[in-house]
């Protein structure tokens, strides 16, 4: 049996080798060291939670700043994704046993096994992004040898809050969150914070729906992965009179887009990244409050490597452009000179403290 | 970010089982057993009378697939395949460079790390697989003894959460003396658990719903109960808003049976425990064997007087109390804190091992020694060689693919199985037996007890230990096979 189907393999083979046989030359022996080896001995890893690296949200930006230290700086690198809250202290300690000279992890998760780590190695250093390392009871600790990386998204937001109620004709605005966790709610409370405000000095009387910063209760999605619920809230709040519309919930923020193209006169704000530039929704999206976690993460590593880190905390705001709001883009015409110099007066009163933005999920 | 606990490893989990638990629906006892070896009651008895070798070439299948996806994934293996017919050398060098460095670095990362700079850190990752297995071992047990007695317990995640919820509250809620704290702990979670897997239990007696609904429904239930929780003040006491729980006491933290950096603890020797528990239940006491009974045919043992609700409940409760302690151990064992994942998958990655341990509580417990390796090796493997974690994933899922489909894996290793035949005529010895192929046990190894009672013998083996004469399970499996 065997035998018999021993020449059609042979001639097929040689068929295929016949065809393919150009189709690429091999590179000549390579020779010498790698060109980054020089630069090499400092060696930074990061470490994810169960979002994984495509989470279109903080852990793609964390990684997204790793990269670029790769390609700038030339440093080692390594990176592991958790699967679940049982991975994080193995993963981090497979990146100390590995000689990583810092370990960043993204996630408020990761908080626990990072201070672990970092207090049983004292030589090695750590960072975290999204949250303050703390003690068992919640309270705020600092260590040597760790730096939280975190952001008072609440600065920006109040600025596009006060860009919505600006912009809305019907007088209404919205916002969800994908789950109620600090990180999310602070950009509601910003936002909200932001219509108050527009409310305060314009006499109007315009309505948030999906958010009560007070009661701290509000619209949540569930989680960060559906993309119909994001959808099926937004055509809610749309039916409800909403025409400007915060989603604070990553990729399902992608679901309220998809509800919002399909409406007639409704505009998106985007979170994190500039919404203009990462999804393919820019032509609705008013502008984006944007959270500079890769350029934090970049600059965490370039410290490092440079000798420099200190366990100092880490607070993006408008000041140091951790925080900000998106240019306008295809909007830009349409947003009245008027209110973009207010935006940017507000802007400057944040930044010179005479505004302070309060929310119970600041840093 | 948390709500899909490891969206990957959930899908490829549950998934399998639960065809498995729509086909084999009238296998598992509620219906009466068609007169001759009909197919659809054949389906469970496949699943659970292969040879020890369809195991173990499931695994060898699965690991060379994974070896295929390894050397796929690597940028360096892509680009020498593009000058493959100028050099193959360089292709077959750099895939078995790739794949063999993986694969090593799983091996360091699960059972001896020779690279390690110390002694202690070269035989830590053995420790670090017990830890991972803890958990799915008393878990696995859970989902086992459901599946002997007839039930589809996909509820694993849901009895998981509610055992560490309850264990992790007891653990920071309430001060307690040493060692009286976390034995306390360790019962309440193995109440929250019975009490989840109650309520499918007494649905299922007294209601008929079906268990696996049921089941099913009170996971998310039960993850989205937690995460409410988590919400709460008064629960998570702490005055953080991060969605997380204050941690346990010291005192509620399970004794590391090694001293730090090691991580394992006392919830280890609970598994063990267990596993010799479930098997005394389940093969040597009339509990069990009216479990079983009513596993292999419900109607018959409502006719010999065993009370089916009764079992199923008792089922379901010893379920839930295992898969209860499973949350527990991660949360006073590992975790010492309760947050939204912290279940994982283990309640999908327990119906796995339970498959592979075919429901017999010695092939749970090696089933989860293996995949706790899988899972400490997975952290080497990543972070070292920089190798997707998705690859582990999918040898788990492939194993357990094979593992649902003998026959496969039968054809692919038929030679070496024929080789091994020490008898070359005993598959007809099987074949013999094939009127009682409607009620041979679903675990054959259950028939040492069984034989004396049951209505049929098949004849087959009267011996009950793990993997017993091979050739006669085989037998089996060729039959479904032919």
């Amino acid at each position: 049996m065997k035998r018999s189907y021993l020449a059609p393999i042979t001639a097929i083979a040689a068929a295929a080798v016949l065809t393919l046989s150009a189709c690429g030359e091999a590179p000549e022996e390579s020779s010498g060291g790698d060109a980054t080896e020089a630069a090499a001995e400092f060696k930074g890893c990061i470490v994810s939670d169960a979002g994984g690296w495509d989470d279109q949200s903080f852990n793609q930006s964390t990684y997204e700043g790793l990269q670029r230290a790769v390609d700038e700086l030339g440093i080692e690198h390594a990176e592991a994704q958790s699967q679940s809250d049982a991975d994080f202290a193995p993963n981090v300690d497979s990146m100390v046993q590995q000689g990583c000279n810092l370990t960043i992890g993204a996630g408020f998760l990761l908080e626990d096994a990072l201070q672990t780590a970092a207090e049983n190695n004292p030589d090695a250093n750590f960072a975290v992004v999204d949250s303050m390392f703390t003690d068992a009871d919640g309270n705020p600790v600092e260590i040597e040898n760790a730096k939280p990386i975190v952001f008072n998204t609440a600065e920006a937001a109040y600025l596009a809050g006060y860009l919505a109620a600006g912009m809305s004709e019907s007088g209404t605005v919205a916002t969800f969150g994908g789950m109620q966790i600090p990180s999310v709610s602070i950009f509601m409370d910003g936002f909200s914070d932001g219509v108050d405000k527009y409310n305060e000095d314009k006499g109007e009387e315009v309505e948030l729906l999906g958010w009560d910063k007070e009661a701290q209760d509000g619209s949540f999605s569930g989680d960060f992965d559906n993309q119909g619920q994001g959808q099926t809230l937004t055509e809610q709040f749309i039916s409800q009179g909403a025409d400007v519309i915060m989603p604070v919930a990553g990729p399902v923020g992608l679901g309220a887009a998809a509800a919002v193209s399909e409406a007639d006169n409704v505009k998106l704000i985007w979170v994190d990244s500039d919404g203009y530039e990462s999804t393919e929704y820019g032509e609705y999206i008013l502008t984006s409050v944007t959270k500079q976690i890769a350029n934090a993460v970049y600059d965490t590593l370039e410290q490092a490597q440079s000798g420099q880190f200190s366990s100092e905390s880490y607070v993006g705001t408008l000041e140091n452009e951790g925080v900000g709001l998106a240019p306008y883009h295809d909007f830009e015409d349409q947003v009245p000179d008027e209110l973009k110099t207010e935006i940017d007066t507000l802007r400057e009163q944040i930044i010179s403290g005479e505004i302070t933005v309060d929310t119970p999920n600041a840093p | 970010m948390n709500a899909q606990p490891a969206g990957p490893g959930s899908a490829s989990g549950p998934a399998p089982a639960q065809d498995q638990a729509v086909e084999a629906r009238p296998a598992a006892g509620q219906l009466p057993r068609p007169a001759g070896p009909g197919r659809g009651a054949t389906v469970l008895e496949q699943i659970f009378s292969g040879t020890v070798w369809v195991p173990i070439g499931s695994i060898l299948l699965a690991l060379l697939a994974g070896g295929v996806l390894i050397a796929a994934a690597d940028p360096q293996v892509q680009a020498t395949l593009g000058y493959f017919f100028a050099r193959p050398s360089d292709f077959f060098g750099v895939a078995w460079q790739t794949v063999s460095e993986a694969y090593s670095a799983l091996f360091r990362g699960a059972i001896f790390d020779w690279q390690a700079d110390t002694f202690v850190r070269m035989i830590r990752p053995l420790t670090e697989s017990l830890v991972s297995a803890t958990p799915l071992i008393l878990t696995g047990l859970g989902i086992a003894l459901g599946f002997r007695s007839g039930l589809f317990n996909i509820g694993g995640q849901g009895q998981v959460i509610l055992g560490a919820m309850f264990a992790g509250f007891f653990g920071y809620a309430i001060g307690l003396p040493p060692i009286v704290h976390f034995l306390f702990a360790l019962l309440m979670g193995a109440v929250g658990g019975a009490i989840w897997a109650g309520i499918a239990g007494v649905l299922k007696a007294r209601t008929g719903a079906n268990e696996v609904i049921v089941t099913i429904m009170l996971n998310s239930i039960a993850g989205y109960l937690l995460l409410y929780l988590l919400k709460q003040s008064w629960f998570t006491q702490t005055g953080s808003t991060n969605p997380a729980s204050r941690t346990i006491y010291e005192t509620a933290q399970l004794p590391l049976l090694l001293p730090p950096p090691f991580r394992l603890h006392a919830g280890f020797l609970v598994a063990i425990l267990a596993t010799i528990v479930v098997w005394w239940l389940l093969e040597r006491s009339t509990v069990g064997f009216e479990l079983r009974a009513v596993g292999e045919n419900a109607r018959a043992a409502r006719t010999a007087g065993v009370s089916v609700s009764r079992a199923t409940i008792l089922a379901m409760v010893i379920a839930g109390t295992l898969s209860g302690l499973g949350g527990a151990t991660t949360v006073l064992g590992t975790e010492h804190k309760l947050s939204g994942g912290i279940a994982g998958s283990i309640g999908f990655d327990a119906i796995t091992v339970a498959l592979l341990g075919r429901s017999r509580p010695l092939g749970v417990f090696f089933a989860g020694l293996l995949f706790g390796a899988f899972k400490a090796g997975g952290y080497l493997m990543q972070s070292q060689t920089g190798t997707p974690i998705d690859i582990v994933l999918v040898v788990q899922s492939i194993i357990v693919l094979l593992i649902a489909a003998p026959p496969l894996v039968r054809t692919i290793f038929w030679p070496l199985i024929k080789a091994r035949r020490l008898v070359p005529g005993q598959d007809r010895g099987g074949a013999e037996g094939d009127t009682g192929v409607g009620t041979r046990a679903g675990a054959s190894g259950a028939e040492g007890t069984a034989a004396g009672r049951g209505p049929v013998s098949t004849g087959a083996s009267g011996t009950d230990s793990e993997g017993t004469g091979q050739a006669d399970e085989d037998s089996t499996g060729t039959k479904g096979e032919r």
